[in-house]
Formats: structure tokens, C-alpha cells, sequence
């Protein structure tokens, strides 16, 4: 019941913002969007870079997971894959800092390339920028995934290479990508379709409108022209593509785990190669380089004067505790909206109701359909006649925040609530546990470390949006990424530093202590 | 007197028997894995809804209820202890689905512990003792929650012989002192010899 409540809410808000852009949209004109000379050069042009932003990442990501495969005991590894597996919770202004910082006018990388006698200064802006940040993001994620891939193979795959005498080509060929292969289609279709809806990175590093997605484009349509008409078509259009994009993906759709799984690497007969280590060692150390050097230069440059002025200043605090109050509350909507809906769903798959959980696949795949500014825009339309913008500004983030965090805290409880009623649900029946008590006694200690993960993720996503907050931020509601992104774009780069270590600092608190808060069990259990 | 009647058609699976079983009595289900012994506790126990069933113990239709309110208790082969529970909670959530209880609850928990030969053992979890010992604990909490029938699923499959033996002669006893009736699943005829009056045999028609 709670669940089904929990499911309509969502796809409720869901289906009330497409209505609010549809009441918007000029009648007859939703077919002029078709020629549109603009649109469609926005159109190719986001296809083209999330296309490119994905070509890189994967092919990268394939000879760089099986060299850490390879070297497992290589330095700093460890390192390496807790980086990688927290990519996705980086604020993205904390990282567009970063990139700015090793790659830009002034950063290491254009230093390097004049003490080497090169004249021309490589630009960050543009469509470089964008793929340098879109790797930045994207290649940690599939690394993880292909990691995992190959980690799964079991000892045995191993010894029999080994008896059969493999060399690193064969093995590859033979053993690696079929695996692979058959997980590509998956993450290139996640990676694509992050890199054709993102908004801070282009909006950032674009460098003008040339390079533009669509969501930028809904931005400066809302923001700079306002030009409603323009934006709800721009939404519309936006819509349209990613319902392609996710029915063509799921399609395909295998399904990978973010699992660790036990390792058994140390058997594989190509570890010795000389050349194969000099090569591993090499894209180890370079795309580690890739990878750490963002977040160093943040601290390095944070390292400045500025610091102790700003932590004083009023524009700071007055973000800060934005950004604490959007994070918590989203984390908080996030989960009890997910809570129920994974117990609901739980329960169909137990009983074997297929159609009635498709259902709440299609519903959940909707949050991916809309994304978060079409969705602002939908809301904001809808709600607009009854409040101003100043008013419904800072509720329309944390809902949205919310909204876009259930996905993956779903993804975190639905399989330990399943593994959990298996144990549990039969023997809580027998004896008639029921209702909040087989909450609290029978799952609750099963689910605490999954549930205080999903929340802190939840935080950390909604502390680090620069999507909706964008959208909707004013000269009274801002947040810590919103102040980043006005630093880096007056080029006030000290203070931008200072903002941009600060939140990562506050990202990372915020994570662990909420994932102990909730995650760890009390002592008070051990004796009756 | 536990009279069933009991129809399953699930995919290939296809049952259709009916058994009694005096008062004070005990049952042999006996029949190859998979041949739907299982199935038909399921079915008694309220945790399968069976094609058709009609389901009487002491005049007492069943079949509507749900399992927890059924004058029942059912011993699995396993997963019959929360393993995030100590024993003395494993043992008291039988008894008070909240864990709030009065003093007499207090003392019958401990009795039963006694009984089963593990007093001392509360605080402990279920991951920290032996697979007879865990089983001990479930037989505890049968004996407190004080129901009069009583259904055991191979509740000895993972136990060494010595420690069945250990398990049947406390169930025996069992029997005697609550004047149970007992309906076990089992594929060893050394437990229906031991425990049961009759043996109704499983048969699977595909």
C-alpha cells in the first residue's frame, strides 16, 4: 500500500511536470521543431561529442581495467579503485575546478607543453574541455565495471590458460572480450546517455554556444532569453530523444554489479610479461595521472590567502547551509520514497507478478526519460500562477534532487531488501512478526549498511547538483557549487579554489558520517 | 485429530492426497526429493495456497488463516533463526512479536533454553554456534511458543548422526510431555521408526 502510494507520487510528479511543459507549448509549432535549423545543429553536435565522450572513455577504460587487473599489487592501486568507484559522488564544479586547473591557460599541462618548445597554448574551452571532463567522469566508471568483469572469472579460467600456455594477445581475444563485449553495450549506452544530457560541464567548459546540449540550451532559453515557448520545445525534443535512447539501451540491457567480487587474479599467466609490465605500468601511472591530478591541483590551489576570508564571508555560509538543507532533505525524500517502493517491488518478484514490477520498471526508467531541468522547467510551469520563483525555488531543488537520487539508491536497496526477505520473510510469518515490528527486527539489521549507504550517496549527489539549482538559484538561494561555477566565471580562480576544496571536504564528511550513523549497528544487541 | 486434503497443480508438479492424523500422534511424509513432501507443510502450514485444500485440526478448519495465527509451529531445514539475533531474542520473538514481555514469558524462555540444554547460551548469535545447536534453539522456541501440532521439514539434513539422534530423542520427549501431533517431512526411515505411528508415502505424478 505504502508502496504503491511512494510509485504513484513519483511518476505522478513525473507525468504533472510533462503536463505543466505541455501546457505551454505553442500550438502547431511543436512540427516546425523538426526543420529547425538551430535544434537540429545542437542535436548533431551533442551526438557527436556524447558519441566521442563515449569512444574515449570505453577505449581507454578497456586497457586500463586490465592493466590494474594485471599489476594487483602495484602501488596506489587500492587507491585507484576507491577513486574510481566514487567518480560519480565528485561535485562536478569540484572537478571542472580541477580540470581547469592541470589542463587550462595557466595549468600544468600547457606549462609542460611550453618548457617543451610548443608555441600554441592549449585551450580548455570548447569541445576539448568538454571530452577532457566527460573522461574525467565517465572512464573511472567503466574501468570499475570492466574491472569487476574480469575479476569475476573464476581460478579455474585461469589455470587452464596457464596449462594451455596464453600469451596476453590470445587471452584477451579468447577469455577477455567476450566478457567484455558483452557488457559495452550497457555502459556505452550509460555513458553516452550522461554525456548527452550534461549540463555544468558544457555549461562551464563549452566555451559559447557551438558545443551546447540540449539540457544548456533549456537553460539559456529559461534563464537569459526568456523565451518559454523556446524552452518547452527545446524540453519536448530532449524528452523525445532519451525515450529513444533508453528504449534502444534497454534493449540491450544485461544488467552488471558494482560488487567486488573475490579475487583470484594472481593466477593469470600473462603477469610476467617484460613488456606487458612496462605497458601496464605506464597506462597505470598516466590515466592515474588523469584521474588524481584534478583533485590535487583543487587542494593545491586552495592553499591560498583567500581561505580564511571566505569561510567568514557571509555569501559563503549563507551556500553552505543551502547546500546542507538541499542534501539532507533530498537524501531524506529520496529514501522513504525508495524504501517503500523497494519492499513493493520485492514483493511482486516473490510472487511472481511480473507485469505489476515491469510496471515499476517503466516507472523508474521515467526519471532517466525526463531529465532534471525539463523536469524543473515542467514543475515550475505548472506550480508558477500559484507562487514566484523565489518562493517555490529552493522546494522545486530538493524534490528534484530527490527525485533524481532514487535510481541508485533503489539500485542499493532493492537487492538487499530481496536477499533480506529471503531469510527472513517466512520465519517472520510463522510467527506472526508483521508490520513495523518485521521492519525493525527482522530487517533493519540486515539492511542498515545498504540503507546508510543509499542515504549518504543520496547527500552527496544532491550536495554536489549543479543541474537544478542553475536553473532555479537566485541572489538569496545558492549553493556551494552555484558559488563555484559564479567564482570560476568572474575568474576569481583563488576563491573558486578555496569554495571548490571546501565542498569536496564537506562531500566527504557528509558521506562518512552518515554512512556510520546509520550503517553501524549498536553495541546495545549483544546481551538481552 | 488433523485431517487434510490437499490438491497441488504447479507446473510439473501434480498432488493429490489426503491423510489423517490422530491426536498425540506422529506422521511420516516420506518420498524422493522434490516428490512435493515440501509442498504438502507448505500447504498445512498456510505458506502455499494449494489448488485445493481442506485443512481440519480438532474440528478446526484452517485453510483460511494466516500461518502465525494457524495452532501450529514449523521447524525448516533451515533459516529458522534471525541471524542478527542472540538467542534469548531468536527464543522471546516467539513468544511477543516486539520482543516485550511479562515475567512469566522471562521465565518460560529460560525453561525452555534449559530444556533444549543450552541455558548460558543467550547471548550468543546463531553464527557462533554449531548447526545442531542452532536447531536446539529453534526446538526451544516450538516448546515455548506451546502450539499443538507440529511440523518438522528435514529438520536433520545438515546434522551429523549422533547429533540426530540428540534431536530426535528431545523431540520424543517433546511429544510426551505436550501430547503433541507431528507431521515430518523426512527421507530416512530411521526418523519415522523413531517418531511416527504411520507413513504416508509421497508420490509425484508428472
Amino acid at each position: 500500500m505504502l508502496g504503491w502510494i511512494a510509485f504513484s507520487s513519483l511518476a505522478g510528479t513525473i507525468l504533472l511536470a510533462l503536463g505543466g511543459l505541455a501546457s505551454q507549448a505553442p500550438p502547431g509549432d511543436l512540427s516546425q521543431i523538426f526543420v529547425d535549423g538551430e535544434i537540429s545543429r545542437i542535436v548533431r553536435h551533442t551526438v557527436l561529442q556524447a558519441g566521442l565522450s563515449t569512444l574515449i572513455s570505453i577505449s581507454l577504460a578497456i586497457p586500463f581495467a586490465r592493466a590494474l587487473a594485471r599489476r594487483q599489487k602495484f602501488w596506489g592501486r587500492a587507491l585507484l579503485i576507491r577513486l574510481s568507484s566514487i567518480s560519480l559522488i565528485i561535485p562536478t564544479m569540484v572537478a571542472v575546478f580541477g580540470i581547469a586547473a592541470v589542463f587550462g591557460h595557466n595549468g600544468g599541462v600547457n606549462q609542460a607543453l611550453n618548457a617543451l618548445g610548443f608555441e600554441r597554448i592549449f585551450s580548455i574551452y570548447g569541445l576539448k574541455g568538454i571530452l577532457i571532463a566527460h573522461v574525467f567522469f565517465n572512464l573511472p566508471l567503466a574501468t570499475r565495471v570492466f574491472l569487476s568483469v574480469i575479476e569475476s572469472l573464476p581460478g579455474e579460467t585461469w589455470r587452464l590458460a596457464r596449462q594451455l600456455g596464453l600469451g596476453p594477445v590470445s587471452i584477451f581475444r579468447y577469455i577477455e572480450w567476450p566478457l567484455l563485449r558483452s557488457v559495452i553495450p550497457n555502459i556505452a549506452g550509460l555513458v553516452f546517455m550522461l554525456c548527452f544530457t550534461s549540463f555544468a560541464i558544457v555549461l562551464a567548459l563549452g566555451g559559447g554556444p557551438k558545443w551546447s546540449t540540449l539540457e544548456v540550451a533549456i537553460y539559456q532559453a529559461m534563464r537569459f532569453d526568456f523565451d518559454l515557448n523556446r524552452g518547452v520545445e527545446l524540453a519536448f525534443i530532449q524528452i523525445g530523444i532519451c525515450l529513444l535512447l533508453v528504449v534502444l539501451f534497454s534493449s540491450t540491457r544485461k544488467g552488471f554489479s558494482f560488487q567486488a567480487t573475490q579475487n583470484r587474479s594472481e593466477l593469470r599467466p600473462d603477469t610476467n610479461h617484460s613488456i606487458a609490465r612496462i605497458v601496464d605500468i605506464l597506462i597505470i601511472t598516466l590515466l592515474g595521472a588523469y584521474i588524481v591530478s584534478p583533485l590535487l591541483a583543487v587542494f593545491l590551489k586552495a592553499m591560498n590567502p583567500a581561505l580564511l576570508q571566505i569561510i567568514v564571508r557571509a555569501d559563503f555560509i549563507q551556500a553552505t547551509l543551502s547546500s546542507l538543507i538541499i542534501s539532507l532533505s533530498a537524501a531524506i525524500l529520496a529514501l522513504s520514497l525508495s524504501l517503500p517502493i523497494a519492499f513493493l517491488y520485492t514483493d511482486l518478484q516473490r510472487k511472481g507478478a511480473a507485469r505489476k514490477s515491469m510496471l515499476l520498471d517503466i516507472g523508474s526508467a521515467l526519471i532517466l526519460v525526463v531529465p532534471p531541468l525539463s523536469l524543473g522547467m515542467g514543475l515550475f510551469l505548472l506550480l508558477r500562477s500559484m507562487a514566484g520563483l523565489s518562493q517555490l525555488g529552493l522546494y522545486l531543488v530538493i524534490l528534484i534532487n530527490a527525485m533524481l537520487a532514487v535510481p541508485f539508491v533503489l539500485r542499493i536497496l532493492q537487492p538487499a531488501i530481496y536477499a533480506s526477505s529471503q531469510q527472513v520473510d517466512r520465519l517472520s510469518a510463522s510467527l506472526g512478526i508483521r508490520g513495523w515490528d518485521r521492519f525493525k527486527l527482522a530487517y533493519w539489521p540486515n539492511i542498515r549498511k545498504p540503507v546508510g549507504f543509499a542515504l549518504a550517496l543520496a547527500a552527496t549527489l544532491s550536495m554536489g547538483d549543479m543541474g537544478v539549482i542553475a536553473l532555479f538559484g537566485t541572489q538569496d538561494l545558492s549553493t556551494l557549487p552555484l558559488l563555484i561555477y559564479r567564482l570560476f566565471g568572474a575568474y576569481r580562480m583563488e576563491e573558486a579554489a578555496v569554495v571548490a576544496m571546501l565542498l569536496c571536504l564537506l562531500c566527504f564528511a557528509l558521506f562518512w558520517f552518515i554512512e556510520h550513523l546509520i550503517g553501524d549497528e549498536k553495541s546495545s544487541d549483544a546481551q538481552s | 485429530m488433523l485431517k487434510a486434503e490437499i490438491k497441488i497443480r504447479y507446473d510439473t508438479l501434480k498432488i493429490d492426497c489426503s491423510f489423517s492424523v490422530p491426536a498425540g500422534t506422529g506422521a511420516a511424509l516420506m518420498g524422493s526429493s522434490g516428490s512435493g513432501k515440501s509442498s504438502i507443510l507448505s500447504v498445512v502450514s498456510g505458506f502455499y495456497q494449494a489448488h485445493h485444500s481442506e485443512i481440519y485440526f480438532q474440528g478446526q478448519r484452517l485453510d483460511a488463516l494466516e500461518p502465525a495465527e494457524r495452532p501450529l509451529t514449523i521447524l525448516f531445514q533451515d533459516h529458522n533463526l534471525f541471524s542478527h539475533l542472540n538467542v534469548w531474542k531468536n527464543i522471546a520473538i516467539g513468544l511477543s512479536p516486539n520482543l516485550k514481555l511479562s515475567a512469566k514469558q522471562h521465565r518460560l524462555v529460560e525453561e525452555s533454553l534449559d530444556w533444549v540444554g543450552l541455558s548460558g547460551m543467550q547471548g550468543r548469535k546463531p553464527g557462533t554456534l554449531s548447526g545442531g545447536q542452532q536447531q536446539r534453539v529453534a526446538l526451544a522456541r516450538c516448546l515455548a511458543r506451546d502450539k499443538p501440532l507440529l511440523l518438522l521439514d528435514e529438520p536433520f539434513a545438515g546434522l551429523d548422526e549422533k547429533r540426530q539422534q540428540e534431536m530426535r530423542d528431545l523431540i520424543n520427549r517433546l511429544m510426551q510431555e505436550k501430547n503433541l501431533t507431528l507431521l515430518l517431512a523426512t527421507h530416512q526411515a530411521e526418523d519415522a521408526r523413531q517418531l511416527c505411528d504411520q507413513v504416508i508415502e509421497v508420490e509425484a505424478s508428472i
